[in-house]
């Protein structure tokens, strides 16, 4: 009997939680043609830690994730799990559950036998199979579904029981590929939170791959961004707001304004303001400094030296669309009830609040992606 | 009466000749085989062939080889569709998973007998077929080789429009991860999901073979139809019995085809 056949008899019946073990991947190379889709990528996942990859499309995330899941063979590095080398190990002998972007259950069996179908390939008598899967379906919910096959299941209801489904076995590893991305915004927005509930409470070691910066932002421990096949970095969500640490980190997680300042030292002059810079800053000169709309306070002013463009009600929030005097535009998060006190052509003074921001060169050539650099609406 | 009305009844009468056209197309020459195997001498009608035709002791005896053909082309049947199933579900699959590039290649090569015809393929096989008698013995059954060959365009539509229905990459890769090796991919979760197409697949080469005269004919092998043909230098009424039976038989088949693996479904639910 394998470790795992072991360990899934052992715990039928209750989830135990913290059985996640360390995953390391070193140095991993990667190519298709002549694109490098991963290129010397490093990742260290603490066991029982919830790590999400989040990148634009292309830049390799879902790749690593397929490596680690000995679905795609890395041209060179190395897979550690648990502290061995699982580099040449194949997928059905790795030990772990993954649930993928498109729906993966098995259309002929119900979403019962979904459940169990890894249990019976590790030879689960069937009464511990059945109580695991009942088990499983209970944690996601889904105990009333058991019968239904993959047709007569919402979108949202198939990921709840691949995710059931990934967990019976109880991995070693969780593996998430844009589980979410199929559904619509509410169902993807309960899901999510649900992922996270179930994560924390069977403890296994997680890597989630999404393009969706709100999911990675919300579920996870740690966020690692990629960019071009490797990390641009890996923090907390908060450090990963608040502190990033490359131009295309603070572009691509929320939005950024680029706002024209002269640095001296450890501090900018920006909007007639100095405020702190991140390490990693220009130090000296003419830059551009990276900051958040909610960084900017405003407040209304005849004499102010900026004009509103737009204000929008966003629900929880709102935005404001300005134009300094320079001609920069610049993007404010405001109260959304203040949003009706705003009107176009309206004199405003735009003041930065004193949060650390990264100044880059103010030549720099960093794309904005997705979430890049605001432009006032038409 | 409204001229909506008016084009919509000329529609259905057009329609209906359509229908009845095709039908007596059909209908024709299987009700002439009826009328020819069912007279009596002297005039009148009669079952006589028909009874003969069912009547195993009297096949054996008087007509041994039209027993020969019918075991042969069962024979050949299981053989080709064993053969063509085993062959060609592994390496669709394979090439969806794993060379998506091959594909139009594979289907190239599968459609390719479509365009040659028996005669040209029997010249080809010839050289092939004096090997093959040479080290497996002079068998009819070795025609399930040159028979798959026949069926590959057939079996090939059929089976691609099955995997197609499917996300054959996602769900290999999901039971992998769950601890599949690839025979129980393919056992467990590629063929219970184009059961379908693989019955498609298997009546359709049932069928083709069922009616397959020009290659063991020219080979000099026993198959159903050759039997057939030589029954019917000897006895005309018996021939066309056995050749109506077989018609039926496929019909019976294909028609069985439809409904066979057919599930019902119940409406999508909609997103909560």
């Amino acid at each position: 009997m394998s470790p795992t056949q072991m360990r899934v008899s052992d715990g039928v019946g209750r989830s135990e939680p913290g059985h996640g073990v360390a995953v390391s991947l070193v140095n991993l190379c990667r190519s298709y043609g002549p694109i490098r889709a991963l290129d010397g990528f490093t990742l260290d996942i603490a066991p029982g830690e919830f790590v999400a990859l989040l990148g634009p499309s292309g830049c390799g995330k879902t790749t690593a994730l397929r490596v680690l899941a000995g679905l795609e063979d890395a041209d060179s590095g190395r897979v550690e799990v648990g502290g061995k080398d699982i580099t040449s190990v194949p997928t059905s002998a790795r030990d772990m559950g993954m649930v993928f972007q498109a729906y993966s259950l098995f259309p002929h069996m119900t979403a019962r036998q979904n459940v169990e179908f890894g249990l019976q390939l590790r030879r689960i008598p069937s009464a511990r199979r059945r109580a695991r899967a009942s088990e499983m379906l209970d944690l996601v919910e889904l105990s009333d579904h058991a019968d239904r096959y993959a047709h007569q299941l919402s979108g949202g209801q198939q990921q709840r029981v691949a995710l059931a489904r990934a967990l019976a076995i109880e991995p070693q590893v969780l593996l998430l590929d844009e589980p979410l991305s199929a559904l619509d915004a509410k169902v993807r927005a309960q899901l999510r939170d649900e992922i996270r509930r179930i994560q924390l409470e069977v403890g296994t070691t997680t890597l989630f791959v999404t393009h969706d910066q709100e999911e990675a932002l919300a579920v996870a421990d740690r966020v690692g961004v990629m960019r071009a096949g490797n990390l641009e970095q890996l923090a907390s969500p908060h450090a990963l707001y608040a502190r990033p640490a490359t131009p295309f980190v603070a572009d691509f997680v929320g939005l950024t304004n680029r706002l024209r300042a002269t640095v001296e030292g450890e501090r900018a002059i920006l909007l007639g303001t100095s405020v702190p810079l991140l390490p990693g800053s220009v130090q000296r000169g003419d830059a551009l400094v990276l900051v958040r709309p909610e960084s900017i306070a405003v407040t209304p002013d005849p004499a102010g030296r900026a004009t509103v463009v737009s204000a929008s009600f966003l629900g929880s929030t709102g935005s404001l669309y300005a134009v300094t005097e320079s001609g920069e535009t610049v993007m404010a998060q405001i109260d959304n009830d203040a949003v009706a006190t705003f009107n176009p052509g309206d004199r405003i003074t735009l003041v930065p609040r004193p949060n650390p921001a990264l100044a880059i060169a103010a030549d720099s050539g960093v794309a904005a992606d997705a979430n890049g650099s605001p432009a006032a609406p038409d | 009466m409204s001229l909506r009305a008016t084009r919509r009844r000329r529609q259905s009468i057009f329609r209906w000749v359509v229908v009845t056209v095709i039908g007596l197309f059909f209908a024709l020459p299987i009700v002439s085989m009826v009328e020819f195997t069912t007279r009596a001498p002297g005039g009148g009608r009669t079952l006589d062939t028909w009874a003969t035709l069912f009547d195993v002791n009297v096949i054996d005896a008087d007509y041994p080889e039209l027993k020969t053909g019918i075991l042969a082309s069962a024979g050949l049947t299981l053989l080709t569709v064993a053969i063509m199933l085993v062959m060609l579900v592994p390496t669709m699959t394979w090439v969806r998973l794993r060379l998506p590039g091959m594909r139009r290649t594979v289907e190239f090569i599968c459609l390719l007998p479509l365009t040659i015809p028996a005669i040209v393929l029997v010249v080809g096989l010839a050289p092939v077929y004096a090997w093959v008698a040479y080290f497996l013995g002079e068998s009819s059954l070795w025609l399930a080789f040159a028979y798959v060959v026949l069926v590959l365009p057939y079996a090939y539509r059929a089976l691609d429009a099955g995997l197609s229905a499917i996300d054959v990459k996602t769900l290999a890769e999901a039971a992998r991860s769950l601890g599949a090796g690839w025979p129980t991919v393919m056992w467990r979760v590629i063929l219970p999901n184009v059961r379908t197409a693989v019955l498609s697949a298997s009546f359709l080469s049932v069928a083709l073979v069922l009616g397959e005269f020009t290659i063991a004919s020219l080979f000099s092998r026993d198959n159903l139809q050759v039997a057939i043909n030589l029954l019917g230098k000897r006895d005309a009424s018996i021939a066309i019995a056995a050749a109506l039976a077989a018609l039926v038989l496929a019909f019976i088949v294909l028609f069985a085809m439809s409904f066979v693996g057919a599930r019902r479904r119940s409406p999508r639910p909609e997103e909560s």
